[in-house]
């Protein structure tokens, strides 16, 4: 509810938005410009009657005098029938320039109030300011709750490129958007009368004035008592009018001023209306408050950003969703399914399920776990279908379901059954299926089959369970699933480099280009600069599928798309097919490869420190960080190997990015020398610095084998016990993540 | 291109007291025709008044710009008439933009012409001047069909009786 109350406005006002936001961002600059140019005297150092004289010395057709906020003074005259405007000095009041306000500055402006539209742009520019307020909050909102909470909102972001932009901008410029669009919206609503904004306030004309000669306006008491830092407006009387007066407009209020007597007529003070609305004034335009405009202009300049970051975001959700044909109401629906997926793959095994028990003449409704409705009226059976994200949590669109599940209830007697989906090379193979099936029975469910597990997406055990399903329902039910491969690529072995032989752990690092492509259109494709390679960061995964294999291997990637090449750091197994096949892969020689985005292992955007730890070839993403430290944040890297005479990986690089500052500090170990240590020794003998580094928030990356994962956990605690703090803290508040294999 | 049909209220209702005018029957309708330059800049806001030789203010002919709270910079009107509502009430339209026409039509008492009467423009644009009496231009038949230009934001002003 809250994403589409931020998705469709935001859709629907992004162009719009982005134009009221690119305009006031160049207006934004004005009051800056403005005020470089004013002279402005000190308080109490001149009064309005001095600089009145003084410019009717020079300019003896004077009528009227200005202010601008940002102190600028202007005249308007008539000279024999010549009519002109100048700004002038105040200290003298002699002619500085010719005042010619720029056509460029009110052109922006009237597209940045009305769109060049008239009073029906006004209301356009009046609802995008409301959108623009609805989207802000919304987005704070959707932020907070993904964050854990408003008092969190400064936590590291995760996600892809663009998610993490979006949210990272997007906080950085919430109070200046949240300002502008509150401000904006207040403007219009004043416009259009809903709002009093205290203007038609007006002083009456004064009924009588003293008779007899003027006096110098140099003299005028009136005049004298006010500070030329209150004017903003002196019009002179009419000189072919002796009834005519002065009409005085200042900060405080609005009246006359008699020319003879230089008293101060029918002066009406501004009201608390007129007050807030020029407050409001100021602190949307920034005019007299030139540093505000800055702001506020910066942090509109993020909008067109937003704006694009969040389409793409809102597309490639809306890509990825699953399409369910013939999906029936939950209301009436006699077959649930939910479907609690990371990457959508187990949606596929849900269509095709949904399809067969349509075709069967079932009414089903498919949803993702998370929409747990709170009753299915007709429903005889429910079918959760759900995989298992890192360790032993709840997929992506099942992370709210046990607590809805508490919350919502179950029919009591209601038939389920549950198929967990992972990989039995896990050791938490199919938790988050089991915790499923075990609150299920635990709110009173009935089990229709026992719980079932499918290893690595076997088609064949997905269609024994529908085969089982299918005698319990009396019909043959074939379910005959083909998983959908997501497009390889074609990567040739440009570079090796080996280490570690003489210690008996041959590790290389392998640099992979895209192979040369085949066919006209995609030379001409790689031609036209279309990158061949997909986007990717270090710490994403390389699956490799090794000849004669149909199960592929992941390897961390130690590269970006940005550093031109596809690197990955491979450990030779004895009996590891594919780590074989790499080792002996010729430079020259081509392989097929699919890039899987892992956008949880990434250090967090901003500037806390970053702890990497890691052992052998678990090095290769963590070495990755460090090259693309181009902010030079805080880095410290644990690192373990056997020995340093031989498979110190990246020594050469690492001691480059130390003395260039992206590696802060460097700690190896190693366990094949005299003074043998681990990492983990290294992490204990450092417990008091890594402290302190964890309490400036300072976010703990981990890649390597398992067992060195366990070993590491357990001395992190051990260094988190007197903060009393525990690596679980750190894992909830997403400042603890692992790359394990 | 404004064009505003006035309804049949005439402008010089408020002078009938003190002018003890006939009758509504020696009424005419006059059209008030203001070309604006090309001075560039936001719509103008434009009091039509009356006033007599002495250039006191009389009646309202017609206001372009609907919102009171600007009319304060139209100087000499807005002293003149003390910016009550029943001065305006019916007689406002849109303001002018920057090289566009407006064509008003009004009803003016036979009496009023070849009496002395002026008609006056005040104008005033956004960040830029105010223009007191901008036009002043006796009210006679003569003078009929003739163009005066303005001093501030009007090219040329022309009533036809």
């Amino acid at each position: 509810m809250l994403r589409q109350l931020h998705s469709l406005p935001g859709l629907i006002a992004a162009l719009l938005v982005m134009l009221l936001a690119i305009s006031g961002a160049i207006l934004s600059i004005n009051p800056a410009l403005e005020r470089l140019d004013a002279r402005v005297p000190a308080a109490g150092q001149l009064n309005v009657a001095e600089l009145a004289g003084r410019v009717r010395q020079h300019y003896p057709g004077a009528e009227q005098l200005q202010r601008t906020p940002s102190g600028s003074l202007i005249v308007y005259y008539s000279q024999a029938d010549q009519t002109g405007a100048d700004r002038i000095d105040p200290l003298t009041g002699q002619r500085l320039a010719a005042y010619e306000p720029s056509a460029f500055s009110s052109w922006v402006k009237d597209l940045h109030r009305s769109l060049l539209l008239g009073s029906s742009g006004r209301a356009i520019a009046g609802i995008a300011a409301l959108l623009m307020l609805l989207l802000t909050f919304s987005g704070a909102a959707l932020l907070a709750k993904r964050l854990g909470g408003w008092g969190k909102l400064l936590r590291p972001l995760r996600g892809n490129f663009n998610q993490r932009w979006h949210a990272e901008v997007g906080r950085c410029a919430l109070l200046g958007l949240l300002l502008s669009a509150l401000s904006g919206a207040y403007m219009s609503a004043a416009n259009f009368g809903f709002i009093d904004d205290g203007m038609q306030n007006e002083p009456d004309f004064p009924a009588q004035v003293a008779s007899g000669a003027p006096a110098p306006v140099a003299s005028l008491a009136a005049l004298r008592a006010t500070d030329l830092n209150d004017l903003r407006e002196l019009v002179f009387p009419n000189p072919s009018d002796p009834q005519d007066v002065y009409s005085l407009r200042t900060a405080q209020g609005d009246g006359y001023v008699d020319p003879v007597s230089g008293e101060l007529l029918s002066f009406r003070g501004h009201d608390n209306s007129r007050n807030l609305y020029e407050l409001i004034y100021q602190l949307h335009t920034g005019e007299g408050l030139w540093w505000l405009g800055l702001v506020l202009g910066v942090s509109a300049l993020s909008v067109p950003l937003m704006s694009v970051t969040g389409s793409l975001i809102w597309w490639k959700r809306r890509q990825s969703r699953p399409k369910i044909a013939h999906n029936s109401p939950a209301q009436s629906a006699d077959t649930v399914i939910l479907v609690g997926s990371e990457g959508n793959s187990t949606w596929g095994f849900a269509q095709t399920l949904h399809a067969a028990l349509s075709k069967a003449g079932h009414r089903v409704h498919s949803a993702p776990m998370n929409q747990l409705a709170g009753e299915y009226p007709q429903a005889e059976r429910l079918l959760v279908l759900t995989a298992t994200h890192g360790d032993g949590d709840a997929p992506a669109s099942a992370s709210a379901f046990l607590e809805r599940l508490s919350r919502l209830k179950l029919k009591p007697g209601q038939r389920f059954a549950v198929l967990g989906f992972g990989d039995r090379q896990f050791p938490q193979f199919c938790q988050f299926a089991k915790d499923t099936h075990a609150a299920l029975l635990a709110h009173g469910g009935q089990p229709l089959l026992a719980l079932d597990c499918i290893d690595r997406q076997s088609s064949q055990e997905f269609s024994r369970w529908g085969h089982a399903l299918g005698q319990l329902l009396g019909q043959p039910l074939s379910l005959v699933h083909s998983v959908k491969r997501p497009p390889s690529q074609r990567l040739q072995l440009v570079e090796r480099v080996n280490y570690g032989t003489e210690v008996q752990a041959p590790t290389c690092v392998l640099r992979f280009q895209a192979a040369a492509p085949v066919g006209l259109i995609a030379r001409l494709k790689r031609r036209l600069g279309g990158t061949s390679l997909a986007d990717f960061e270090a710490g994403d995964l390389l699956a490799v599928t090794p000849p004669g294999s149909l199960q592929p291997r992941f390897y961390s990637l130690a590269s970006g798309a940005s550093d031109g090449v596809l690197e990955i750091c491979v450990r030779q197994h004895a009996h590891g097919r594919c780590s074989n096949f790499l080792h002996e892969l010729p430079l020259g020689a081509c392989i097929e490869a699919v890039i899987q985005l892992n956008p949880d292992f990434r250090p967090a955007s901003g500037k806390a420190p970053v702890i990497l730890i890691g052992a052998g070839t678990g090095i290769g993403p963590l070495a990755g960080f460090i090259r693309n430290n181009h902010g030079k944040h805080p880095m410290h890297l644990y690192w373990g190997g056997r020995n340093p005479a031989s498979d110190f990986l990246y020594e050469p690089q690492l001691k480059d990015y130390l003395a260039d500052q992206r590696l802060t500090q460097l700690h190896a170990a190693f366990s094949r020398v005299n003074d043998c240590s681990y990492v983990q020794d290294r992490i204990i003998a450092d417990a008091l610095q890594l402290r302190r580094l964890i309490e400036k928030g300072a976010q703990i990356l981990v890649c390597g084998g398992r067992d060195m994962a366990k070993n590491v956990m357990q001395a992190i605690d051990e260094v988190l016990l007197p903060l009393n703090l525990s690596v679980l803290t750190l894992k909830a508040q997403g400042r603890y993540r692992e790359d394990v294999y | 291109m404004h064009n505003f049909n006035l309804s049949k209220i005439t402008a010089a209702l408020g002078l009938a007291g003190i002018l003890a005018l006939p009758s509504l029957a020696q009424a005419r309708e006059v059209s008030l025709t203001t070309q604006m330059s090309s001075y560039g800049g936001n719509e103008a806001y434009l009091a039509f008044y009356l006033t007599d030789a002495e250039g006191q203010y009389q009646s309202t002919l017609w206001v372009a710009g609907k919102k009171a709270k600007y009319y304060k910079h139209l100087r000499d009107w807005a002293r003149g008439s003390g910016l009550n509502a029943s001065a305006f009430d019916g007689v406002t339209g849109a303001s002018v933009g920057s090289g566009d026409s407006l064509t008003v039509k009004v009803e003016l008492a036979d009496a009023l012409i070849d009496a002395g009467y002026q008609i006056r423009i005040d104008s005033a644009v956004e960040n830029k001047r105010d223009n007191r009496a901008e036009v002043t231009v006796p009210l006679t038949r003569q003078g009929s069909g003739a163009a005066t230009s303005g001093t501030g934001y009007i090219d040329s002003f022309t009533y036809d009786l």
